[in-house]
Parts: C-alpha cells; structure tokens; sequence
C-alpha cells in the first residue's frame, strides 16, 4: 500500500513538471505570427479561440502525459517485481472483476471531463458573431486569391521566391500582397476554390478550414494583436502545395481604412474595365 | 504419438517440384510464407521511399527532389505500399495464414485455392502500384502525388496522367485479394475448428484475425465502389466527384474514410492478437481477462464503422455533426484501454523472461498508449483545428502504425520464426534490431508532435526555416531506424545461414496454443488427425 501511494506521488510530481515543461516551452519559445527555430508548443496565441485552444489543449495534455506515465510506470513495477529472476514461480491469477469494471469505468470518467470542455470550444468555434468585415478567399493551383466584397478589392497573394526576398521575410511564407484586417474586429472569411481542394489555415488564429469546389464555406476569426501573421496551405493540393502560404496584417483601424481607400479607387478601375468587358 | 502419425502422413505426402510447390500452391504454410517475403520486399521499397522524404526534409529548401510533385508521389506511395503490401500481407496473409489454421487444429485453410489466387492478385497489384511509380501523372511528373486518401478532384483533374489509373485498378486487386483472404479466414474459423475449440476457446490471435477479416469484407467492397466511381470520373465522363456537374468532392472523403478507418483498425488488431500471445507466453501465464479482451477487439471493430469524418473535421461538416463524430471516437479509447490494462495484468504476477519477442511487445504496449492517448487528443475537433493535417496527426498515426503495427510484426516474426523455420533467430541480433528500431523510432516521431503544435503542415517537400531543427532529429532517427531494419535483414540471413534447430516448443510453460505442438518446421500437412481440446 505504502509503495502503491509512494508512486502515485512520483507520478503526480512526473505529470506536473511534464505539463509544466509543456506549458513553459509553449509560451518561452513560441512564435509570434510565424514559427519559431526549436519551438515544442503551439504559437502564439493571437484569437480568443486559439487562446481557447491552447487553454483546452494543456488540459488534456496533463491528462494524456499521466495516463501515459501511468502505463510506463506500471511497466517498469511489473519488469522489475515480476521477471522470472525474482518470481519463478507465476501466479494463475486470470480474472479480477472489480479491477475489469474499474479499468473500464475509469476511462469513461475521464473521457467525460474531456468531453464537456471540449464541447464548449468546439461550439465557440461555430458560434459566428456579426460581422464587422468580410472576405473571401479563393484558393487555386497554388496562390490564394482575396476578395472584399463590401470594399470592392480584389487581389491574387503570390509567394515570394526565395530570391526576391526581403530583409526579415520569412521564407515560404511571405506573399506579395497581404491580407489586411483591422484588430479587434470580427472577420468572416468565406472559403471558395477553383480547382481541387485547398485549406486556409491561420495557425495563431485556431482557424483551418478546406476550400473545396462547389462549396462556399465560412469560418471566422478576431484578431487581438496587431501584427503580421502567417499560416500555410493545409489540404494536399499538387506540386506547389508548400508554396502557397496565407498571410494576414493585423493594423489598427485607421491604417486599414487608409488601406481599403487606397485600393478602393485601383479596385474600381479594374472594375469599370471588368464591368465594360462583361457588356 | 500424434508426433509419429504426422510422421506417417508426412511419407505419403505429394513433393511438388518447385514450380508447383510455389506457383500453384495450396498449402497455408507456403502461401503464408509468400505473403511474409512480399511484405518484406514491400516494406524494404516503402522504407526506401521514407528515407528519401527524410534525407529531403533533413535541411530546409530542395535538396534531393526536383520536382515537390515527386515528392509527393513518394508519399503517396510510402503510404499505399506500407498500408496494402507491407503490414496486411504480414500480419493476416503471412502470419494469418501460417499460424490460423495451426492455432485452431485445423489442416488448412478451408479455400486452398482460393488462398493462392488472393496471394497473387496482391503481387499483381504490388506490380500496378509500382509501374504507377514511372507512369505519367500529373503535368510534368511521374506518380501519383495525390497522398494514399486520393482525395478528389486531385485525384481526378490535379493528375490526368495514367499513373492514377494504375494505382486505382493495383487498389481493386489488392481490395479483390483481401475479400477473398478474409472470407477465406471466416470460413476457416467458424467450419474447421477442431472438436472441443469453441469459439470462447480460440487463441486471441485467431480472435484478432476474425474481427480483422470482418472488418475487411464489410469495409473494401466500399473502397472498391469508390475507386470505380473515381475511374469512372476520369475515364468515362460522370461526375460524381465533380462539383460542376452535381457531384460532390465530399462524397469521396465520406466513402474513403468509411473504409480508411476501419482500415487503420485492420492494420492494428492483428497486431493486438499477436501481441496478447506473446505477454502470456512470456509471462507464463494465461491472458488475463480473456473474455474482456476479445470482445474490446469485437468492440472496437464495430466502432471503428461510425467514427469515419473525424478524419474530416476541417472539411466543413456541420457543428453537430462534428460532435457526434467526437464523441463516438471517444469511446474507442475505452476498449483499447481495457486492453492496455489486461496486458499488464497479464504480466503482473508472472514470471517474465525478456526475450526478443518479448521486448517488441513491450516496446508495442508503451508506444501504442503514445499513439493512443495522442489519438485521444486529437478525436476532439476543438483542437483538431489546430491539428489537422499538421504532423502531430505523422506523429500520431506513426506511433500506432508504424510503431505499433510494425512492432507487433516484428514480435510476431521473432516469436514464430522458429516454428516456421525450424531455426532459432539470433538474440543478439534481434535485441540489436530492437533497440536501433526503438531509438530510430522515437527519434523519429517523438519530435514531430512539436513540428505539428508549431503549425507544420504534412505533405510538404519544403518548409519554413523555423522547422529545421525538429526536422533534423527526426531524419537522424529515421537513419538509426533503417540501420535496424538493416539488422533485421542481416538477421534473418544469420539465423538460415547458422541453421540452429529450434525444439517444437522453444518458449516453454507458456507457450500453451496448439501451433507449439507440432515439429519446428511443422511437417507439410498438419493435424491430418484432429487434435481434441479438453
């Protein structure tokens, strides 16, 4: 008994500093917007979901690294106690059922404390606000394209080649036009493709969602801090897939208004010859 | 005396010439033999192509690959050549067909022939899927670059070429194949059983192979419809796929996954049954919780049918829909750990020696719980928007398959090894392959789980600098792994080579199934008389 409530210390102590560790590296080493050389945890969370997610995400790696440590140290007793060097003689023991009803019940507890959590960030995900702006994100083989229906811009956002690179661009993921949103504001992005099946994700955001043909699916998110952010194509799309990468400027209110002003009058140009070309 | 009846019967027996003997053969020892040498030249070809993706990803930037396409037809084929000609062919045509029918007393399995067409329908479709390799696909590249889910309309428009063609038709053979092995299998175990082996006495591993066959018959014939709906897209003009004209690309991921999930629970439960042989052999002990332990594997095949779309939690399905999916992958995390548990209680109490077989299942039950509770993580859409398609979900379906499986098929091998062949392995060796396989393994995919909680995507040639460093333990540890698999082979030519005799039961106590009974090498028919279980 003695040695039974010894391990569940060790164990207790084990899974602490495991999460711990976790949590620590998820924070020191994280990314802002982008990865980070030798990171072992989420980026940086930059939405109130993927704050939500990573919160969800330690709870349940808690669980999983001490039911983890559990088995291993369960192994390691049994090694040690029961090799043919210490018990020659083995017992015939083949039923237990208290202990066949606890290792199934038990489990199912756990589960449930999983479940509910994770049924609260799941449904906050899908929990749409109003709209505060709205885009649509096309994607092709391999670039994504952008619109803003209210605002009447429209862009293609192209990788840019390692060569053409400038000084602090991360490679793969920098683009040539960025997607600019203003912080704090709730932006539905609709999700279209025109030729097989992309994936817009924003890693910071807790956003990923397929673009598939046929289909104009919504996803949504709110960024909290300005900045430059980046994710990556996530559904296998052919030969550039890991060169279409999305990136999302986050600037106060009024560096985006001078933004959508700006393309404004180019976007209506382009229209008025769209517009002329359709008569 | 039943020992010199086999005798007897073994002098009357036909001595087919070699053609006959390995051509037309009907017997469950030498077609399970096939089976064992065509996984182990799939699995080299598989563990090539691995390497060449690792030594890709190695450093950022290309290095090896030309074209990122190539790249993906590697993967492409890496995962259709593990999955269909490495770990099926091992764990239920090589070891199925070896040891089901000595396991339950039986002299064969109860369709001969048919045993021999589904063991070359599946080199035929090994042949298919390899010529894929060097046929055109998409523009510009040879393969398919599609991944091994095929997903439409990539697989239909993204790659015109016929290379996708060859590989659909080397899916419907090897789909033919595994049908026919399966009803092969269920037949053989609800007919042949000997006098006195019901079905609530039949080794766990015979248990294993029947869920598995079932899981297989009511799962491939909709793999089958599916890849037909796909060839007919790309040849014959419907439009089932094609969202222009009707169709739906969900529709594929919907039929696909019905059968890829149950697929993934094909490639694993074998694996359960052979590892729950092992822990009591070398536990001296019988299986602890039989009972329990054969229906969580019945349990787990009849859920593993209703959890296919959480595979598909970023496709867009409904919210509600994706709940129902989270909670009904939930609860497959009950019966796999009441499998975890009844393992170390089988080892509890006993008396365990560490032999190489041994040390796989061990090695087997810690990383399978890695793969399971990670699993458990990841059934929860919530978080699986972060990672999905990243590589925690390389990491996570590595640590099941490629460690669990290939662990199990390496315990497997090192346990019946002598009975099949009459020697006895090197344990030096096979604890060598162990350990390089265990350290190669970890190294390998332990760090991935960082690679995906950072953001990156799988199915990537090139990645953002940020990544190299994870990217570069993982490569390291690919090589120490392939070194093993090099010690496997070394092994395998050491223990013909040095033709030390193994006793008919080299285990001892423990070894209590029926198989340890008859000569090592078992003589060429088996059980001509039936054996009694009291």
């Amino acid at each position: 008994m003695a040695i039974f409530h010894r391990t569940l210390t060790v164990l207790a102590a084990l899974a602490g500093l495991a999460a711990g560790g976790l949590a620590l590296s998820g924070s020191a080493l994280a990314g802002d917007g982008q990865p980070s050389p030798w990171q072992m945890g989420f980026q940086k969370a930059a939405s109130p979901i993927m704050t939500q997610i990573n919160d969800f995400h330690t709870y349940v790696t808690i669980i999983i690294t001490f039911i983890a440590l559990f088995v291993l140290l369960l192994m390691i007793y049994v090694m040690a106690r029961f090799n043919e060097k210490r018990n020659p003689t083995p017992s015939r023991t083949s039923h237990n059922t208290a202990l066949e009803v606890a290792w199934t019940v038990i489990p199912i507890f756990i589960l449930v404390a999983i479940a509910i959590p994770s049924f609260r960030l799941l449904f906050a995900q899908y929990d749409f606000p109003k709209a505060d702006i709205t885009i649509t994100a096309t994607g092709n083989q391999w670039y994504w394209s952008y619109e803003y229906p209210d605002e009447g811009i429209k862009f293609d956002s192209i990788m840019v080649p390692d060569a053409s690179l400038k000084e602090g661009q991360p490679r793969l993921l920098s683009v040539d036009n960025e997607v600019v949103v203003p912080v704090n504001k709730n932006v539905i992005v609709g999700l279209k493709s025109n030729d097989v099946i992309h994936d817009w994700a924003m890693p910071s955001f807790g956003v990923k969602l397929d673009a598939v043909p046929g289909r104009l699916q919504q996803t949504w998110f709110r960024a909290e801090r300005e900045g430059i952010y980046y994710g990556q194509c996530s559904e296998l799309c052919g030969r550039n897939h890991a060169f279409m990468p999305i990136a999302v400027r986050v600037v106060s209110e009024d560096e985006y208004d001078a933004w959508v002003a700006e393309h404004k009058s180019a976007a209506i140009d382009a229209e008025g010859k769209v517009a002329s070309a359709r008569e | 005396m039943a020992h010199s009846a086999q005798a007897e019967a073994a002098h009357h027996d036909d001595h087919p010439t070699f053609f006959r003997r390995w051509f037309f053969s009907t017997n469950h020892k030498d077609i399970g033999t096939m089976y064992l040498i065509l996984a182990l030249v799939a699995g080299v070809v598989g563990g090539l192509l691995s390497m060449a993706m690792r030594a890709e990803l190695m450093q950022p930037g290309m290095q090896i690959f030309g074209n990122p396409e190539i790249f993906n037809a590697f993967v492409t084929a890496h995962g259709l050549i593990m999955v269909f000609f490495m770990v099926m062919p091992s764990t239920m045509g090589g070891f199925g067909n070896w040891m089901v029918p000595l396991m339950i007393g039986a002299p064969d399995m109860a369709f001969p022939r048919m045993n021999n067409i589904s063991f070359w329908l599946l080199v035929m479709a090994f042949s298919l899927l390899v010529i894929s390799l060097f046929m055109p696909g998409a523009p510009g590249a040879t393969g398919v670059g599609a991944g091994w889910t095929i997903y439409a309309p990539l697989s239909t428009k993204g790659i015109p070429g016929i290379s996708m063609d060859f590989a659909i038709l080397a899916l419907h053979l090897a789909g033919a194949s595994s049908i026919l092995g399966a009803i092969n299998f269920i037949t053989t175990i609800f007919n042949m059983r000997a006098p006195g082996m019901t079905l609530h006495k039949m080794p766990l591993f015979v248990w294993a192979v029947l869920v598995t066959a079932f899981l297989l018959l009511l799962s491939l014939p909709v793999l089958a419809g599916a890849i037909t709906m796909l060839l007919t897209d790309r040849n014959f003009g419907t439009a089932f796929f094609d969202s222009a004209h009707g169709g739906d690309p969900l529709l594929w991921q919907h039929l696909f996954w019905f059968f890829g999930h149950p697929e993934v629970y094909i490639l694993i439960i074998p694996g359960f049954g052979i590892v729950s042989q092992i822990v009591a052999t070398f536990s001296k002990k019988p299986v602890f919780g039989y009972l329990g332990m054969a229906y969580a594997m019945v349990a787990i095949g009849v859920i593993g049918f209703v959890v296919w779309a959480h595979h598909m939690y970023a496709a867009g399905l409904s919210v509600n829909t994706q709940a129902y999916f989270v909670f009904a992958t939930m609860v497959i995390a009950v019966p796999t750990g009441v499998k975890i548990f009844s393992w170390i209680a089988t080892m509890w109490g006993g008396s365990l020696s560490f032999k190489t077989p041994m040390l796989w299942a061990l090695g087997f039950i810690f990383l399978f719980t890695i793969g399971g509770v990670t699993g458990v993580v990841l059934s929860n859409a919530g978080v699986d928007r972060s990672f999905h398609d990243t590589y925690y979900v390389v990491a996570h379906f590595h640590y099941t398959m490629s460690i669990g499986a290939v662990f199990s098929i390496f315990a497997g091998w090192y346990y019946w090894a002598p009975k099949m062949w009459g020697y006895m392995y090197s344990e030096a060796l096979g604890k060598l392959h162990f350990w390089l396989m265990f350290i190669g393994a970890n190294l390998t995919f332990f760090p991935q789980h960082f690679l995906g909680l950072a953001g990156m995507p799988r199915r990537y040639a090139d990645y953002p600098d940020a990544y190299a460093g994870w990217n570069m333990v993982s490569s390291v540890g690919a090589y120490v792994g392939f070194a093993g698999l090099l010690v496997f082979l070394f092994s395998i030519a050491y223990m013909f080579a040095k033709k030390q005799k193994a006793a008919a039961n080299p285990w001892g106590v423990g070894a209590t199934t029926l198989e340890w009974t008859v000569s090592s090498p078992p003589p060429f028919h088996t059980f001509e008389t039936l054996p009694r279980i009291k």
